[in-house]
């Protein structure tokens, strides 16, 4: 764990989304109906699931390295590693509702992918209240765990599989194709990937630093 | 008969350029592009985002010395 006191992979990934910040803006996409200029959000909207699922999966990791061990540290992360990801859950569903709104005519269409993206950002809530309202240190830290590793699996399938199954305005769900159809050139690739390692890494920092807040915190309450 | 050959000649032509619009008709923002307009709206967001960037830099150095205070 000593690279969350190092700074070269945060270096890294604050030069990574500069980059992609201006090449997502100035290089070519494809000239596609409807989406017209909003096929660059691929780069920005995208990047934050991706985020959260990486920060989610942290968690999970830590869930149940928490259980095999007993460590409080390792809840600590997976703690702070939700409340971050709840973060960008919620920069994924706003930044889509406003690409939604220019492509499929509403904030909100009641869209499979929007609906179960809604139920797994509260299965994700339900865990934050399920932790606060449990008194004892250790009790909290195995149930929320519990809960953890089971709302990671839900929170997969709600938002990855079922709207897969049905019909989603959504690309890549319900027979749309996904972008991938359409940069088959290539040329979206080189800023969509790398936006897919840097916003991930960033949230790790984030989470990171609330982890270190959160251990000079423990500290204090313990003495 | 001429009148009617000649507006017979106009719409084939106009159906010609509504046709040859929709064939190149994709909408992008060209202009903000050749008048270089795009390149304030990069320097805006960088500009926002180096700030957001040196935030977390300096949260995460002051967090260094209270550790090691700690």
């Amino acid at each position: 764990m000593k690279f969350i006191y190092q700074s070269w992979w945060k270096v890294l990934a604050v030069v990574t989304i500069i980059y992609t910040l201006v090449a997502g803006l100035t290089f070519h996409v494809p000239t596609l109906p409807i989406l017209h200029e909003t096929i660059r959000n691929l780069y920005f909207h995208v990047p934050m699931w991706m985020a959260m699922l990486v920060i989610f999966s942290i968690s999970v990791w830590y869930s149940i390295k928490y259980l095999r061990t007993g460590q409080e540290a390792y809840d600590l992360i997976a703690v702070e590693c939700v409340n971050t990801g709840v973060v960008f859950f919620i920069f994924g569903l706003v930044t889509g509702m406003i690409w939604a709104k220019y492509t499929w005519g509403e904030y909100w269409s009641n869209d499979p992918k929007q609906n179960s993206a809604a139920i797994a950002f509260l299965l994700y809530c339900a865990y934050l209240v399920l932790r606060n309202s449990i008194d004892e240190e250790q009790r909290r830290a195995k149930i929320s765990a519990v809960y953890n590793i089971f709302a990671f699996p839900i929170m997969i399938v709600l938002i990855f599989i079922l709207p897969r199954l049905t019909d989603s305005l959504h690309p890549g769900n319900g027979g749309n194709p996904a972008f991938g159809k359409y940069d088959l050139d290539s040329r979206m690739r080189v800023v969509l990937y790398p936006a897919f390692i840097a916003w991930p890494l960033i949230a790790v920092w984030i989470a990171t630093l609330r982890y270190r807040i959160r251990l000079i915190e423990n500290k204090r309450n313990t003495l | 008969m001429k009148k009617i050959l000649l507006s017979f000649l106009m719409l084939f032509l106009s159906t010609f350029f509504s046709f040859a619009q929709q064939t190149t008709g994709v909408e992008m923002a060209d202009q903000m592009r050749s008048s270089g307009k795009i390149y304030v709206v990069i320097a805006t967001i960088v500009i926002v985002f180096i700030g957001l960037a040196i935030y977390l830099f300096t949260i995460d150095r002051r967090l260094k010395k209270i550790e090691r205070e700690n």
